[in-house]
């Protein structure tokens, strides 16, 4: 088995505030591998967006800390490096496409201008090319995001285009320095449902030809099941479940995955569920054991003493919940009692 | 016989955002509200579904006061509300109320949740003991009393808008208008959020213009959906004629590009309309029909005239040449069925 | 948790609403302090403002020798003493204690300040909001255009002018430095309130049906605390110094009066020499402007937005 392309082990991210600390991120594990599509579900203040932070280097520190893991990529520790090699690392290797196209483009720069420094930066070899010869660079890009008229399209300001056009550039800039890993965080959240489908198909052709593994963030299910080979769930700073797609969709097993399955609005109809109660817990004061105890249905003594690690299942299905082991459990008995 | 409570009749909204040359400067017109006509029984949930640019949030601006109609009219239990122009009197200020979408820009930071609980109670209902009066609409939508000291940043989403609906319900409204109430809330607080909305609904008989771009929300909250497209009705029927049924070819495309979570759902789609091209801009309305330039049956009509509404069903109307007829026309101005 | 709050209701007394009122006060007021002294220069500069403050209040009782700011008075017996073990900062060439007198120095430049900054504070503040929220319309450009006129002249000439005009005074110089000051607050405010304008919390007013006043008090003024607290902490510091170049030429306080400016002005005469003279009321103006700063930072951080 190949080593993943990325790998986070227990990850601890603190904030300093008034009131004390915030333990945002307790122990998150996460796995990519070469040449395929994560997904990273989970609402808002899970946490997601912090350990997407934390890989690129930009967590604000202070007031955030460090505490604790490791992030790996390709091997070595991104924790550890210094701030030169990282940005080598973050320029060739990672790249990201934020939520918000909008903002992730320089209003009063061009669309070539923006283009042409993200090429420029990406190597030492393109530092020296001449202005025009980057202008043409910059072309490939905007023609594989299926952008129209690209040559017009350099001279133009980003106001000027379409919030779907804005993201499709967005995505162009990030796939030219040829990264290994992209992290798309909400590509869609902000785009009409009909641009965001044109937008997804996109993403799935150009990752499918240039073998660039994907790691996609949201808090939109259906989007997740359309376009990801294999998904995590994370809740309050932890992973509660990690599956292949197909199979997390057909048999969701942690409490909080059925719960976000069941709050989602069905298309055949049957009315609106009333979601999971309670809220997402304080970071400052998180309560013992598993922290979904205080909002699952179907809490034991020992959720609220413990938390509970990943229990495996075949089919690469994990599951942090207690539950589960019972079951792994129950059935080990019922094999040994045959 | 069942009385409308809100008519919106033949309405139009034209906004001239700039001009263009120097010598006889020519507006240049957004025509975000081109002739929009629909009508809303007391009681029921009407459902308005349209991406950006559809004109649907302004369409419900135009209805709670915050804008003037350029020609068209809006009536409320058969009085025009724009008689007095610009003013509108307190009577329909108290009895018109919307909750906007994102409650972190609804909700002054700088005021507590009892400032700004407040403000309506104030205005519509002087003399009442105000501080009970917030506690009693803390009670009704389960909020414990001690958030009324809370200021906005310190709740969650979720609990911003059910602060921004208990202010609408504060001055005892018989419409409320909601823009897109959970399209900024995390699905598991969504569930709670339209119970609640359901339930208030029950309780005061409160008639809902809900309006919202998630569809399979949408399936499960109005009685009655309107899909708008550039400023235009498209289509209007009752909720599950309209999903199983969908007639116009846009419809059809929004609903085969929703993203879903089970493979129910999926059966329940329509067959795949691809959507191709960009959303023409308000500024640049395509001649004839305004989805010609995406739809796949275009035809040579639909390049040149606007299609009229056509009754294709009892109760169901679409605007599209397809389902033209001969004598089937009906005049745009009669609004009583619809 | 829904049943609990139903409970609460029926049991929920005038007493405990009280209750829940002194509570939340008392969070929010330390959440203040949290805020402000999250930077300790901000706390030195309270620190050093509260000191000044009540040294300028006290100044007969704290200064060793109030006659020589207070009363003409004069010494040549111990005229042109440097620092020394009676007088702390020496004495001018009159033989007054400059120790004393840049004490009492501090009570004309916070007069100047606090008198200047009351009037021009609300009046600007009040000119910017309404211009701002009726945006495009005829009050706005009649609001605005006077604005730009007083803001088109350069403010110490604008000044000078006034005070060479009239007589020159601590109150005439207030006046000068009033006239050509509130402007700024107008346009400050102006550019806030016409943002805010569009935001939904003041639509969600209007539609409801709130007056204009509320508005504008209760909506937009609040968020533009921040920026204007900033400015005026700041403005004190400008105003103490615009007050003192004043007196240093010639208008504003006029000798014996203790201003800090006249001082410095009359002291230049004799530097290097006499360099106390000088130099320690004009070290007096660095504290007292440099004080209002950090404090000035301390209050921008105060009233910044919380974030989330």
């Amino acid at each position: 088995m190949t080593a993943p392309l990325l790998e986070i082990k227990d990850l601890q991210v603190e904030f300093k505030v008034f009131g004390g600390i915030l333990k945002v991120l307790d122990g998150v594990n996460f796995r990519v591998n070469v040449a395929e599509k994560v997904g990273l579900v989970g609402e808002t203040g899970c946490g997601k967006t912090t350990t997407m932070k934390a890989i690129l280097g930009i967590l604000p520190i202070p007031p955030a800390r460090i505490t604790g893991g490791q992030i790996l990529f390709k091997g070595q520790d991104l924790l550890e490096m210094g701030a030169g090699d990282l940005s080598k690392v973050r320029g060739n290797g990672i790249s990201m496409i934020f939520q918000d196209p909008t903002a992730a483009l320089n209003p009063v720069f061009t669309i070539g201008q923006q283009l042409g420094a993200v090429i420029k930066n990406a190597s030492p070899a393109n530092k020296k090319l001449s202005k025009r010869k980057i202008q043409e660079k910059a072309i490939i890009p905007l023609k594989e995001v299926a952008l129209a008229d690209p040559e017009r399209l350099l001279d133009s300001y980003p106001i000027q285009l379409s919030g779907g056009m804005r993201q499709r550039v967005c995505i162009g800039m990030a796939l030219s320095t040829d990264p290994e890993l992209l992290i798309a965080d909400e590509p869609g959240t902000s785009l009409d449902v009909t641009i965001q489908d044109q937008v997804l198909r996109l993403l799935h052709e150009l990752v499918e030809r240039k073998g660039t593994s994907v790691i996609l963030i949201t808090h939109t299910l259906g989007i997740v099941r359309e376009v990801t080979d294999r998904v995590y769930v994370m809740y309050a700073g932890r992973m509660v479940e990690a599956a292949p797609t197909q199979e997390l969709f057909t048999n969701p097993f942690h409490p909080y995955t059925q719960g976000l399955m069941e709050s989602v609005p069905k298309l055949t109809g049957g009315g609106v569920t009333t979601g999971i109660p309670g809220r997402i817990p304080s970071y400052l004061n998180p309560p013992q054991g598993c922290r979904f105890h205080t909002r699952c249905p179907q809490v034991m003594e020992r959720c609220k003493i413990e938390n509970p690690p990943f229990f495996t299942t075949n089919e690469d299905h994990k599951v942090a919940c207690f539950l589960f082991n019972q079951k792994v459990n129950q059935r080990k008995e019922e094999t040994a009692a045959q | 016989m069942t009385d409308q409570i809100l008519t919106v009749e033949n309405l139009k909204k034209h906004f001239v955002i700039g001009h263009s040359g120097i010598i006889k400067p020519v507006p240049i017109t957004v025509k975000a509200v081109d002739g929009v006509s629909f009508s809303i029984q007391a009681g029921e949930t009407f459902g308005l579904v349209g991406e950006s640019g559809s004109g649907k949030s302004t369409v419900a601006y135009i209805t709670v006061g915050m804008y003037q109609p350029t020609d068209g009219t809006i009536y409320f239990r058969g009085q025009d509300l724009f008689t007095n122009g610009k003013e509108r009197s307190l009577a329909y200020k108290k009895d018109i109320q919307i909750v906007f979408q994102d409650p972190g820009s609804s909700l002054n930071p700088r005021r507590s949740i009892k400032d700004i609980l407040d403000m309506p109670i104030h205005i519509h209902q002087p003399g009442k003991n105000r501080l009970h009066e917030i506690v009693r609409l803390l009670d009704m939508v389960d909020l414990p009393s001690d958030y009324m000291h809370k200021y906005p940043q310190m709740l969650s989403g979720g609990e911003k808008q059910i602060v921004a609906i208990a202010r609408a319900l504060a001055t005892n409204p018989s419409l409320v208008i909601l823009d897109e109430p959970t399209s900024a809330l995390d699905v598991s607080v969504q569930g709670k959020i339209i119970n609640l909305l359901l339930k208030l609904q029950r309780e005061f008989n409160l008639s809902y213009l809900f309006i919202t771009h998630d569809l399979s929300l949408m399936r499960n909250v109005a009685s009655r959906v309107a899909i708008m497209y550039l400023g235009k009705i498209c289509e209007i029927a009752e909720t599950s004629e309209f999903f199983k049924n969908p007639q116009h070819p846009y419809t059809q495309m929004l609903l085969s590009s929703i993203p879903v979570i089970s493979e129910q759902e999926e059966s329940a789609k329509p067959e795949k309309v691809e959507s191709t091209g960009e959303i023409p801009s308000p500024v640049n309305v395509p001649e004839g029909c305004s989805f010609h330039t995406r739809c796949p049956y275009i035809m040579d009509i639909c390049k040149q005239v606007d299609p009229v509404i056509v009754e294709t069903k009892p109760g169901h109307i679409a605007r599209c040449h397809l389902f033209e007829q001969p004598g089937e026309v009906i005049d745009q101005n009669q609004t009583d069925a619809y | 948790m829904a049943e609990q709050a139903r409970e609460s209701i029926l049991v929920l007394t005038d007493q405990q609403l009280k209750e829940l009122q002194r509570q939340s006060g008392r969070e929010n007021l330390g959440r203040a302090w949290f805020k402000f002294s999250r930077n300790p220069l901000s706390i030195i500069g309270g620190v050093t403002t509260l000191i000044v403050v009540l040294l300028a209040i006290f100044a007969p009782y704290v200064t060793p020798y109030p006659e020589h700011a207070t009363i003409p008075f004069t010494d040549f017996a111990n005229a042109g003493n440097p620092p020394n073990s009676k007088n702390l900062f020496g004495t001018d060439m009159i033989g007054r204690d400059i120790f004393s007198r840049s004490i009492y120095g501090f009570r004309f430049s916070l007069t100047m300040g606090l008198v200047v900054l009351s009037l021009v504070v609300p009046t600007g503040v009040l000119l910017g909001l309404i211009a701002g929220y009726f945006q495009g319309t005829r009050i706005d450009t009649l609001i605005m255009r006077i604005t730009d006129i007083f803001l088109a002249v350069p403010p110490l000439i604008l000044a000078l002018a006034i005070a060479s005009v009239l007589e020159p005074n601590l109150f005439h110089s207030m006046v000068a430095v009033s006239l050509m000051w509130w402007p700024w607050y107008t346009r400050l405010v102006y550019g806030l309130a016409s943002a805010q304008r569009n935001e939904f919390y003041v639509s969600s007013a209007e539609i409801t049906g709130a007056s204009t006043p509320h508005i504008l008090f209760r909506e937009i003024l609040p968020n533009c605390l921040s920026p204007v607290f900033t400015k005026m902490s700041l403005d004190m510091g400008w105003v103490i110094i615009i007050g003192a170049s004043l007196s240093f030429v010639g208008l504003g306080i006029q000798p014996p009066k203790p201003g800090l400016g006249t001082m410095v002005a009359s002291g230049t005469n004799y530097l290097p020499d006499q360099w106390w003279i000088s130099l320690f009321p004009a070290l007096a103006i660095v504290v007292l402007v440099l004080g209002f700063n950090l404090l000035g930072d301390g209050l921008r951080d105060l009233f910044a937005a919380e974030e989330v």
